[in-house]
C-alpha cells in the first residue's frame, strides 16, 4: 500500500501542479517564440500582454456575471475567453502600428526593438494596473473540484488524497487543444506556411511575394490569443495579480529558450521541463519520501531541496546550464 | 543644436524644476527629491557605462543595487555577539564548503576528458557538496535566527561607519558581477539581458530568505548615519538659535539641515564618479570600448579580448550600481528587501540612460535628475489632472472614484510613454554621444 500511497503523493502535490503549470507556461512561451521567430526580438511586454488579455476576459466575465449568465459548472472567462482575446488583439495591433512598425521600416538592430518592449511593457502595465487595479483577483465561479481529495480518499481507502482541481483539468485540455490548433495551422495552411517560411528567410519570402506585414499583423494576433489563453489559464488556477504576471516573464522566457527561440516544438518541452523542476526543486519531499523508503530510512526534515522563494533560481539556474552546453537549445532554435 | 547648447539648456531646465518644486510644494520636498536624483544620476552612470560604452544589456540593476544597500547593512549595523556566537562560524564554514563544492566541480570538469565519467564525477561532486553545505549550514542558521527573533535574529554587521560601506557595497556588486559575468557575459544580447534578469531576482530571493544575513522581510531599520540626527539639532541650543536668526521653524529647519548635508555628500561622490567616467572614457581605454561597441569583429582583429573588457565594464558599471545602493539605503536609514521591484530599480534606470542619452556620461545624469523628477511629481500631477477631469461627475460616483485612485499608475504610464516618444524621435536621448 505505501508504494501506492507514495505515488498517490506524488501525483497530487507534484505531477497534477507541475503539469498544469507547464502548460501554462508552455502558452506563454509559444507567444515569445513566435515573437522571435517572426519579429526576431526579444518581447519583454509579454508578461504584461498576458496580464492584459486576462483582464480583458475579467472584466467581460463580470460584464456576463452580471447579466445573470454562467457555463454551468465551467468558468463564465471561458465564455468572455473570446471576447478576451480579440480586445488583446486589437491591442497589440495597435502597438504594432504604433510603436514597432517604425523600428521595424528601419531594420533597427534586434536590441533596440527589445528597449522598445521596454516601453511598451511600462505602458501596458500601467494601462492594467489603471484599469484593474494591484489586487489579487478571483474570478473562477465554476465548480472547484474535479475530484476531491476526501472522495479519493473514500473510493479508495488509501491514506492519501488525490484532488484535481476543474482549473488543473481545463488548463491541460485547453493547452491540448490550443497547441493542436496553433500546430495545425502552422503546419497545413496556406498563411500557416508563409508564416514559417517568413521565419525561416526573410528574403527569400520577400521574393516569393509574401506579404510581411500581412504576416506580422497574423503573428501578432495569434500571439495575442495565446498570451490570453495562458494568462486566463493561470489567473484561473491561482489568481490574477498584474505584479505576479510581471513576474512570469523569467520563467516563460527561460522555457522559451531552453526549448530553442522560434522554436514552438521547443517552447513547449521547455515550458514542462521549466515547470516539472520548478516544482520538484521547491517540493517538500518528506511525505512521498517516507512512503517510499523503508521505514528505517525515514528522513525528519521537510526534505526540500530549496525554500519556495527560489522557484527564480530553478529557472535561472536551468536556463544557464542550457545555454552553456546548448546555446541554441535544446531544438536548435535560432539565433540572430 | 550642438551638445554645447543642449547640455546647459536641460541641465537648467532642472535646476528650474526643482527651485519650482521648493517654491511651489516646499523645500523639504525639493531637497528630498534632489537626493535621489543624485543617486539616480550614479545608478544611471553605472548602466551608462555597461550600455554606453560597452553596449553590454543589462536588466539586473536591482540586483546590484540591493547588494549595495546589503553591503551598508553588513557594514554599519553593530555585531549580534550572541548570534556569532550560536553559528556564525558554522555558518562562514558552511559557506566556504558551498564554495569549495562548486570550484571542485568546474575544476573537475575543465580537467578530466569528455565523456561520461566526467558528468557523472561532476554531478557527484555537487551532490555531495550541497549535501555536505545544507548539513553544516541549516543548523547554524536555525540557531542564528532563534536569537532574539523579534529584535536581531542575524548576524548584524561589522559595526563600521556607515560612509566606509559605499565602497564596500560597490565591492559586492562588483563580486557578483564577476560571478555573472564569467558564466553569462559570452552570451548574445538577449540572453544576457534574460540572465540578468534572473540574477537579479535571485539576488533578491536571497535577500529575503536568508533571515541569518539581511533579516529577510523582517527589514534591518535603524542604521546609522553619516550625518546627525534631526532630534539633536534640535535640542542643540546653538542650532535653534541659528535657524531663529534665519527666521526659519527649528523643526523644519533641523530636517532641511540633515537633506542638506545628505545632499553634499551625494554630490561629492557623484562628481567624483563622473569626473572618472569622464577620463576612462576620454582615455585610450574608453575609445578602445567603442571601438569594441561599434564593432565587435574588427576590434578583435585588431587584438583586442573582447570577452575581458566586456567582463572589466561590467564589473566597473555594477559596482556604481552597487554603491549608489548603499547610499540609497543609508539614505533611508533601512533596508527594506520588498520594496526592491524591477519596474522602479531597473527598467526605470534604463529609461534614465536611453532619455537622457545613452553614450554620454552628463546625459545619463540628466536623465537620472528629470526621469526621478518625473517619477515623483506624476502622481500628484496625475491626481489633479484626475480631479479635473472628474470634476464633472457626481460626488461618490464608482468611475470618479476609479479614476481618482487610478491616478497612482500615471508613472509607469507616463514612463512608457516618455520612453517610447524619446526613442522614436530623439533616438539617442536628449544629450546625445558626439
Amino acid at each position: 500500500m505505501d508504494a501506492l500511497n507514495a505515488l498517490v503523493a506524488l501525483a497530487n502535490f507534484v505531477v497534477i501542479p507541475a503539469t498544469a503549470y507547464g502548460a501554462q507556461l508552455s502558452l506563454g512561451a509559444l507567444g515569445v517564440t513566435l515573437i522571435y521567430g517572426i519579429l526576431r526580438f526579444s518581447n519583454f511586454a509579454h508578461g504584461d500582454t498576458m496580464a492584459f488579455g486576462t483582464m480583458a476576459t475579467i472584466l467581460f466575465t463580470w460584464v456576463l456575471q452580471g447579466a445573470g449568465i454562467s457555463f454551468g459548472p465551467l468558468p463564465t472567462a471561458l465564455l468572455a475567453l473570446p471576447v478576451g482575446i480579440a480586445i488583446t488583439a486589437l491591442y497589440v495591433l495597435a502597438t504594432d502600428r504604433v510603436v514597432y512598425r517604425f523600428y521595424r521600416k528601419q531594420r533597427a538592430a534586434p536590441v533596440i526593438l527589445v528597449i522598445v518592449s521596454m516601453g511598451v511593457m511600462f505602458v501596458t502595465n500601467g494601462v492594467v494596473r489603471f484599469i484593474i487595479g494591484v489586487d489579487d483577483r478571483n474570478f473562477d465561479d465554476g465548480t472547484r473540484f474535479l475530484i476531491s481529495a476526501r472522495d479519493f480518499r473514500n473510493w479508495t481507502g488509501l491514506d492519501e488524497g488525490l484532488a484535481l482541481r476543474s482549473s488543473q483539468a481545463i488548463t491541460v485540455v485547453t493547452a491540448v487543444l490550443v497547441v493542436a490548433l496553433l500546430f495545425w495551422f502552422l503546419t497545413c495552411t496556406r498563411t500557416g506556411k508563409s508564416m514559417r517560411a517568413f521565419s525561416d528567410n526573410e528574403d527569400l519570402a520577400l521574393l516569393s511575394g509574401i506579404n510581411p506585414e500581412r504576416v506580422v499583423a497574423i503573428t501578432w494576433i495569434i500571439v495575442a490569443a495565446l498570451a490570453t489563453v495562458a494568462g486566463v489559464l493561470y489567473g484561473l488556477d491561482k489568481s490574477f495579480k498584474p505584479f505576479t504576471y510581471f513576474q512570469l516573464l523569467l520563467p516563460i522566457f527561460a522555457a522559451a529558450i531552453v526549448g530553442g527561440l522560434g522554436s514552438p516544438l521547443g517552447a513547449i518541452a521547455g515550458g514542462f521541463i521549466i515547470a516539472y523542476s520548478e516544482v520538484a526543486v521547491t517540493y517538500a519531499w518528506k511525505k512521498v519520501a517516507n512512503y517510499a523508503l523503508p521505514e528505517r530510512f525515514e528522513i525528519d526534515g521537510l526534505g526540500q531541496l530549496l525554500s519556495t522563494d527560489y522557484k527564480f533560481a530553478v529557472s535561472f539556474a536551468i536556463l544557464v546550464i542550457v545555454l552553456l552546453f546548448r546555446p541554441t537549445g535544446l531544438f536548435r532554435g535560432k539565433s540572430v | 543644436m550642438s551638445n554645447s547648447v543642449r547640455a546647459p539648456l536641460f541641465f537648467g531646465v532642472v535646476v528650474v524644476l526643482f527651485l519650482l518644486t521648493g517654491v511651489m510644494q516646499s523645500w523639504n520636498v525639493a531637497l528630498g527629491v534632489l537626493n535621489m536624483g543624485l543617486i539616480s544620476a550614479i545608478m544611471a552612470l553605472g548602466v551608462n557605462m555597461q550600455w554606453g560604452y560597452a553596449g553590454l544589456f543589462n536588466v539586473g540593476v536591482m540586483g546590484f543595487v540591493a547588494l549595495g544597500g546589503l553591503g551598508a547593512v553588513v557594514v554599519s549595523m553593530p555585531p549580534v555577539d550572541e548570534a556569532w556566537a550560536a553559528g556564525g562560524l558554522r555558518v562562514l564554514a558552511a559557506l566556504v564548503v558551498g564554495a569549495l563544492a562548486i570550484v571542485a566541480a568546474v575544476q573537475t570538469w575543465k580537467r578530466m576528458p569528455h565523456g561520461w565519467a566526467r558528468s557523472l564525477s561532476m554531478i557527484a561532486i555537487l551532490l555531495v557538496g550541497f549535501i555536505a553545505f545544507r548539513w553544516t549550514f541549516d543548523v547554524a542558521v536555525e540557531a542564528i535566527e532563534d536569537v532574539d527573533p523579534s529584535a536581531t535574529g542575524y548576524l548584524g554587521g561589522l559595526g563600521l561607519p556607515v560612509l566606509v560601506a559605499w565602497p564596500i557595497g560597490g565591492l559586492l556588486a562588483a563580486g557578483a558581477a564577476w560571478i555573472v559575468g564569467k558564466t553569462a557575459l559570452g552570451l548574445r544580447s538577449d540572453y544576457l539581458a534574460i540572465a540578468t534578469l534572473g540574477i537579479a531576482e535571485i539576488i533578491i530571493a536571497v535577500m529575503k530568505n536568508e533571515d541569518w544575513l539581511s533579516r529577510g522581510v523582517k527589514n534591518v531599520i535603524g542604521l546609522p548615519r553619516p550625518v546627525p540626527y534631526e532630534v539633536d539639532l534640535q535640542n542643540s541650543q546653538a542650532f535653534v538659535d541659528r535657524a531663529q536668526g534665519l527666521g526659519i521653524d527649528p523643526v523644519t529647519a533641523s530636517s532641511l539641515a540633515v537633506k542638506l548635508a545628505y545632499t553634499g555628500l551625494f554630490t561629492v561622490v557623484l562628481l567624483v564618479v563622473l569626473w572618472l567616467a569622464q577620463a576612462a572614457l576620454a582615455s585610450p581605454w574608453g575609445r578602445m570600448m567603442r571601438a569594441i561597441r561599434d564593432n565587435e569583429v574588427a576590434a578583435e582583429a585588431m587584438g583586442k579580448d573582447v570577452t575581458k573588457r566586456h567582463l572589466q565594464i561590467f564589473i566597473i558599471g555594477s559596482a556604481v550600481c552597487g554603491l549608489a545602493g548603499a547610499m540609497m539605503t543609508t539614505l533611508d536609514g533601512q533596508l527594506v528587501t520588498s520594496a526592491y521591484q524591477p519596474l522602479r530599480f531597473t527598467f526605470l534606470v534604463w529609461v534614465m540612460v536611453i532619455v537622457g542619452g545613452s553614450g554620454n556620461n552628463w546625459g545619463a545624469v540628466l536623465g537620472g535628475f528629470l526621469i526621478w523628477f518625473l517619477w515623483v511629481q506624476v502622481e500628484p500631477l496625475g491626481l489633479w489632472l484626475m480631479s479635473v477631469i472628474t470634476s464633472g461627475l457626481p460626488e461618490g460616483s464608482g468611475l470618479r472614484s476609479h479614476l481618482i485612485a487610478g491616478a497612482a499608475h500615471m508613472r509607469l504610464l507616463t514612463m512608457g510613454i516618455v520612453l517610447l516618444v524619446v526613442l522614436r524621435f530623439s533616438p539617442r536621448g536628449l544629450i546625445p554621444e558626439r
